[in-house]
């Protein structure tokens, strides 16, 4: 699954992330303290970084399964692949909603703020790291007491 | 043309810093992911890096599951931390001028090798204790700014509306609550 891919797949991968990196330098997102101005409602510029992606996005999430049955690098079709609303969403949401309001970082932006050239955001994503780990440590096991419930997302 | 001196008060009021870098910015995010979904049907969200990333050290079960993926991740993330500095090294550096970019005149910024870098001054353990948060929440909560924000929003997911009203929501709230105790920068 890993190795057949089209020799384009990973080349297009790198270019999409730059394109992606250098708008959130743009927007000046990668700034926490613009985030934290725009959640303080001193500046609401950022409702237009985050719509305007959907948008674009969403044009072609629309568009493409009418055109093309299948994507050209992978031979995945073009699908909406949804995830189940539950109790997590909600609780995860709120977790990360208190993080990211008290250091204005999401992990796309701290990327980006890296590459900027703000260093500082290594606390960050060593925190974000720490996190990812203590939840997985405690997702696996409790997965793994109670394997029926395993790869429900 | 005349234009409403209301309208344009209030615009200065709620846009301090103008609208265009934000709107061209969410414009360039928005590309990014398309060329990537056009090429792959990816829907790529960012935050799923952190977990794949860790089965390259860890072999919990739970990031087992990502080693498919995780080689394309740690490229797509590498592209986002050089698009970043590709901006650094172009608009941030003056080497290209736009109207379309207002500067903003948050944190410090210093140069290296003729490079114009940016650093903020947001306190290290707030970046650390709400990264830690941000790392929690945004793998249970099954996506985050770009999976929920970008992606979710902009393919209609009922999940990713709800996901994104949470976080929002929340983080208003924590954002205010920060600010009205003193905490800054």
């Amino acid at each position: 699954m890993t190795d057949d891919r089209h020799p384009l797949f990973k080349p297009l991968i790198f270019v999409g992330g730059l394109v992606f990196g250098f708008g959130l330098g743009f927007s000046q997102m990668a700034r926490p303290e613009v985030v934290l101005n725009f959640l303080q409602f001193e500046d609401f510029g950022l409702v237009f970084v985050m719509f305007g992606a959907a948008i674009v996005s969403g044009i072609a999430f629309a568009l493409l399964p009418r055109l093309r049955d299948r994507a050209p690098l992978t031979g995945d079709t073009y699908e909406r692949r949804l995830k189940p609303l539950d109790r997590n969403v909600l609780v995860g949401g709120a977790i990360f909603g208190v993080g990211w309001g008290l250091s204005g970082i999401c992990p796309g932006a701290a990327y980006a703020s890296l590459g900027v050239g703000n260093v500082t955001i290594l606390w960050a994503l060593a925190g974000m790291f720490v996190g990812a780990y203590l939840q997985g440590y405690w997702r696996s096991r409790s997965t793994d007491a109670a394997p029926a419930t395993a790869g429900a997302d | 043309m005349v234009t409403d001196p209301v309208a344009l008060q209030l615009t200065a009021e709620l846009f301090p810093s103008g609208i265009s870098r934000y709107a061209v910015g969410g414009l360039l995010v928005g590309l990014g992911t398309v060329l990537i979904y056009v090429g792959t049907g990816i829907p790529a969200g960012a935050s799923t890096f952190l977990e794949s990333t860790l089965s390259y050290v860890s072999d919990q079960s739970r990031f087992q599951q990502y080693v498919g993926s995780r080689d394309w991740r740690l490229v797509f993330t590498a592209g986002i931390v050089l698009g970043g500095l590709a901006f650094a090294a172009t608009v941030q550096s003056g080497l290209i001028t736009t109207s379309l970019y207002e500067p903003g005149t948050t944190g410090q910024l210093y140069e290296v090798a003729g490079v114009t870098l940016w650093q903020t001054d947001v306190q290290p353990w707030r970046l650390f204790v709400g990264g830690v948060l941000v790392g929690i929440g945004t793998r249970i909560g099954k996506g985050c700014t770009s999976g929920h924000g970008v992606c979710g929003v902009g393919s209609a997911s009922k999940t990713s509306i709800v996901g994104v009203l949470t976080f929002l929501t929340v983080a208003i709230g924590t954002a205010q609550i920060v600010a009205a105790l003193g905490v800054s920068p």
